[in-house]
């Protein structure tokens, strides 16, 4: 039985979950999802690099640095990750 | 040499009794203790000195979340200071501002963290986080009240184990007589009993305190004191020149009087009594005084069985029986061993005595050890007495490092 496929708007909570952690401060209930995060949020490079390392810890997705430019909207993360989190509940 | 006059013109704290001076001074005087008992990692329970200031007064969630429980000590310390002393930095060149922030040891709590959280990841160190270098750096409590105030002098950390809260107020106050800063924050914290390292090592040695009651765990001269308790705290200090104060017309706390600093050359922990009672007499002499001038000894004394002896030892020789206005306590007994903050935190709770003339006790004594027995102890009750002129506070450190600073009535 393969598992139920994620949606992208299932992915985009994910990312927002773990955004809400690494940036307590900010209000993320508006945030746009076509809009870079770093242009609506106060997330600097070392916040960026822990979305990368939340990414691995809860979910065992590996984003390489070469990718990191496909997280810069919670719609590009939708687009890059979902197949990945897919990839990975086919697996288990 | 003519050096310039220094002055305490600022005092932020925060204390496992008391996150002011005000209400760190009124639990020493009327016998409350800070001491608690906290889930150590991998060890249980153990009393411990904890601290409950507001963290979030000066920091985000999230500059807490990056930054470390030190510059979170810090950054509290140093606005509360700031504030206390009226100094507007916004209007005065940030360049000339120091920070010199006193530390036993930094980085312990944020490396033993990662060690713990990549276990839980078979050790893959792919899990380590990208903060560990920012947070273990030695200068980080620092720097980070440098980034939280944007104040761009000089900003460092000075490693003295834990004789370092002396040594960031020796260092600011000679920092400013040399001219480098107009205005210095100075003095030490500690976040110590965040590491189960401190904790272990200490019990390894034989020296780690235990009691049912966690606050009759910190006992120093009593005849069954069993070792340290750990605590964090931090106390940093504003320090400024006699004349820039007075132009401002600012609140004096005090003036330094005189200090040294010295070494053992003895042994990695052992105390070396000879050496404490010269580090003793050099600053009393650097403060243009005799023994039988300073009021209150503040002890170091730790609650070890030998380190007391020791200490108690070197006031003897320094002290004898020629002072009869000179009252010795110790602080310790109500906050356990702030570690990097002791020699700060200590000092700052016997400042007030300057006006009310009240010499806080040193408590849980219900057994005098005999080898302790020093003239002028103050014991378990404060005392009133008839002047305050001068306070000598020790504070030793392992490797053999002793501090002793005074600090003096001022009066214009």
């Amino acid at each position: 039985m393969s598992a139920p496929s994620m949606t992208k708007d299932e992915c985009k909570q994910r990312v927002i979950d773990i955004i809400a952690d690494i940036a307590p401060d900010e209000d993320l209930s508006n945030v746009k999802s076509d809009v870079k995060l770093r242009d609506q949020l106060q997330i600097d490079s070392m916040d960026f690099l822990d979305i990368v390392m939340e990414l691995r810890k809860r979910h065992g997705i590996e984003v390489p640095e070469a990718d990191y430019p496909q997280l810069a909207s919670l719609d590009s993360s939708a687009e890059y990750l979902t197949p990945k989190f897919n990839a990975l509940a086919a697996k288990r | 040499m003519q050096t310039a006059r220094i002055v305490i013109t600022g005092i932020g704290l925060t204390a496992p009794n008391g996150n002011s001076l005000a209400e760190f001074r009124r639990s020493l005087l009327n016998g409350v203790s800070g001491v608690e008992n906290k889930e150590v990692r991998y060890m249980g329970q153990w009393p411990a000195g904890v601290c409950h200031y507001d963290a979030l007064k000066y920091q985000t969630k999230k500059e807490l979340r990056v930054g470390t429980r030190a510059g979170s000590i810090s950054i509290y310390c140093a606005r509360e200071a700031l504030a206390d002393s009226g100094l507007d930095l916004g209007s005065r060149p940030t360049d000339r501002v120091g920070i010199y922030i006193g530390c036993t040891e930094h980085g312990n709590v944020e490396t033993e963290n990662e060690v713990y959280a990549i276990s839980k990841f078979g050790y893959d160190t792919k899990f380590w986080s990208h903060y560990h270098n920012p947070r273990t750096v030695a200068n980080n409590p620092s720097g980070e009240v440098s980034l939280n105030l944007g104040i761009t002098g000089p900003a460092y950390t000075i490693g003295a184990a834990c004789a370092a809260g002396n040594l960031g107020l020796i260092h600011a106050a000679q920092m400013l007589r040399l001219g480098e800063v107009d205005c210095a924050i100075g003095g030490g914290v500690s976040e110590s009993i965040h590491t189960f390292g401190i904790f272990a090592g200490f019990r390894s040695q034989g020296a780690l305190a235990s009691h049912a009651d966690p606050k009759k765990a910190s006992r120093p001269f009593d005849k069954a004191r069993n070792g340290i308790v750990v605590s964090e705290g931090g106390c940093l200090y504003i320090l400024e020149r006699l004349e820039d104060a007075q132009t401002r017309g600012a609140k004096i706390y005090g003036e330094i009087g005189g200090y040294c600093v010295n070494s053992d050359a003895s042994d990695y922990v052992l105390p070396n009594p000879t050496r404490q009672a010269e580090c003793v007499r050099r600053a009393i002499r650097h403060a243009g005084l005799e023994p039988r001038d300073i009021h209150i000894v503040n002890t170091h004394a730790t609650a070890t069985p030998q380190g007391d002896i020791q200490e108690c030892e070197a006031i003897r020789a320094v002290f004898g029986e020629g002072c009869p206005d000179t009252h010795i306590n110790n602080t310790k007994s109500f906050i356990g061993h702030a570690m990097g903050a002791a020699g700060a935190l200590e000092l700052a709770g016997n400042l007030p005595a300057f006006n009310d003339l009240v010499v806080h006790p040193t408590m849980n004594v219900d057994e005098l050890d005999p080898a302790c027995a020093l003239p002028g102890l103050v014991l378990n009750q404060p005392k009133r007495v008839g002047r305050v002129d001068a306070i000598l506070n020790n504070s030793f450190g392992m490797l053999g490092i002793n501090s002793t600073l005074i600090v003096k009535r001022f009066v214009p």
